[in-house]
């Protein structure tokens, strides 16, 4: 397998994700405002904003549900709108609202990805055992889907996801909504896909308790970026003891201009 | 940009790419169509009786006050239950059509339509794919509902079974593509009931699916003109004539072309770069 992250002879890598001036709008309301920002490959990455902030308009202007008009969305280096496919096949992505089919069984819902995706059934199969592993849920794969608890139907989303192998995973608030054993289960393993297999994560939220101090964190606000770096790195520049603070002060200031 | 060479594909095992994806998107996309058909069964119940009523009572009440004269591709007298069998097939094909635009707008609140739209695939092939699945179920529903009407007497030629088939195929994919273009116009789940009014009703009433269109044209001529030029009269003649082993060429073509305008302006409005769900929050 070739590895897309691995560094170029040629220079740098390609970012995971890379977002340059990106604006969007519905209507006369601005959406997005010139965001840009990165993510590394191999990277945990938070998008912190609040319900409103623009996450969910951003996520869809990754996946192409809307086209982007200005700025540009590269995917390991490839334009989202130049080249759809090739970007879309390096992309997982686990959205909002359930996307599952309650009906039919964990196990079809994942062929039924993995044939969009182009991968035979025995692959599929192989891969989503794996996945449903990883989870702790190979045991349910036989189960309608309707039978299963809401943090585990996450957990079957983010598999899906994980199906046709890409190295950039978008999550959209995967944890609202879930009690705290199913919340940090999921985001004990989604960080350690980070780790494992260099998968770059870009991590929709507004719990600012599910970041930690070293992650890469993306401050979305009204549609305007207002901080990107490091956990650590925020709060200093904001004057503040942790991200909280940080987070209040800097959206005040923002209010303020 | 240098960085798009520095790209590889990263390792995912594919079907050796082009062609092979395509067929492995389009079998699961019809799979779970036809699966998700069987695990409800009231769907199914519901789409059979809606016309066996039509045939079983409208019909026979109809009986003596609606007599039919012979007209192609009727070669004697026809039982009023005779004439408007080709007219409930294509009842069939319109509410089949109409559900799965139900099912679309519904997809997209609940989301389950967005991993569809994400498929490394273009997004004119899924949209035609998620059309044939619709179209493969609604004809199998066609042919068991022509099978109960076998029973009760209705029994064109053998061979009219066989031609019959490119013509329901034809009127199904025209009135599913309606459906699409319903489904990207429409924006909320709520205004559904609109469609049942503005669009099912009007269509089967207004067209030569209960009546034939010379005595609508005894009673008005307004009438008969938009009944002529109603696309449904012309699926629903392209089945008559079909199951009797005929083309009707005229339907033929309007069928064709009205299909052609439906998913054009339907894929135009699943365009991401310029289409309505650019106006739309979700």
């Amino acid at each position: 397998m070739s590895d897309p992250s691995r560094p170029d002879p040629g220079g740098a890598p390609p970012a995971a994700l890379d977002i340059r001036d990106l604006s969007h709008s519905f209507g006369r309301r601005a959406a997005l405002d010139g965001v840009s920002f990165s993510v590394a490959p191999g990277s945990f990455t938070v998008l912190l904003g609040q319900n409103g902030a623009g996450k969910t308009t951003l996520f869809n202007l990754i996946t192409r549900l809307y086209g982007n008009r200005s700025g540009s969305i590269r995917i390991f280096g490839i334009d989202v709108r130049a080249q759809p496919r090739a970007a879309l096949e390096r992309l997982g992505v686990v959205f909002q609202p359930r996307t599952i089919d309650l009906d039919l069984t964990v196990m079809r819902n994942l062929l039924y990805h993995g044939g969009l995706h182009g991968l035979d059934r025995r692959t599929t199969r192989q891969r989503a055992e794996e996945a449903l592993r990883r989870f702790e849920l190979h045991e349910r794969a036989g189960d309608v889907v309707r039978t299963l608890s809401g943090g585990q139907v996450r957990r079957v989303e983010i598999a899906r996801a994980l199906l046709h192998a890409p190295k950039l995973l978008l999550l959209d608030e995967p944890t609202v909504g879930l009690d705290i054993g199913s919340r940090a289960f999921i985001l004990d393993h989604v960080r350690s896909l980070c780790r494992d297999e260099e998968i770059g994560v870009l991590w929709a939220t507004h719990l600012i308790d599910e970041i930690r101090p070293e992650d890469q964190v993306v401050v979305l606000h009204q549609g305007r970026l207002l901080a990107a770096g490091d956990g650590r790195a925020i709060c200093e520049r904001a004057g503040a003891p942790d991200l909280g603070r940080a987070f209040t002060r800097l959206t005040e200031s923002a209010k303020a201009a | 940009m240098s960085g798009v060479r520095a790209v590889e594909r990263p390792g995912p095992a594919r079907l050796s790419g082009g062609a092979a994806h395509y067929l492995r998107a389009a079998e699961v996309v019809i799979g779970r169509e036809m699966l998700r058909f069987v695990h409800q069964r009231g769907r199914f119940i519901a789409a059979l009786v809606r016309p066996l009523v039509w045939l079983f009572i409208f019909a026979a009440g109809f009986r003596s006050v609606l007599g039919v004269s012979i007209q192609p591709p009727y070669v004697t007298y026809v039982l009023y239950e005779v004439y408007i069998t080709p007219g409930l097939c294509g009842m069939i094909l319109l509410f089949a059509g109409m559900q799965s635009s139900l099912a679309m707008v519904y997809d997209r609140e609940m989301g389950s339509m967005r991993v569809l739209l994400v498929a490394p695939l273009p997004r004119w092939y899924l949209l035609v794919t998620k059309l044939i699945a619709g179209v493969v179920v609604a004809v199998v529903q066609v042919y068991v509902f022509l099978a109960i009407a076998w029973f009760w007497g209705i029994r064109p030629p053998p061979i009219g079974y066989l031609t019959v088939l490119p013509a329901l195929i034809l009127a199904g994919f025209m009135l599913g593509a309606l459906g699409l273009l319903l489904s990207s116009v429409i924006k909320q789940l709520e205004n559904f009931a609109g469609v049942m009014n503005f669009v099912i009703f009007p269509m089967f009433f207004a067209s030569s699916a209960l009546y034939p269109l010379w005595r609508v044209r005894e009673s008005s001529v307004l009438l008969w003109q938009i009944c002529s030029a109603n696309p449904f009269t012309h699926a629903v003649e392209l089945i008559r004539f079909g199951l009797y082993g005929e083309i009707a060429w005229l339907p033929l073509a309007v069928v064709v072309g009205c299909s052609v305008l439906f998913l054009g302006v339907a894929i135009f409005g699943y365009d991401p770069g310029r289409g309505f769900m650019q106006a739309r929050r979700g």
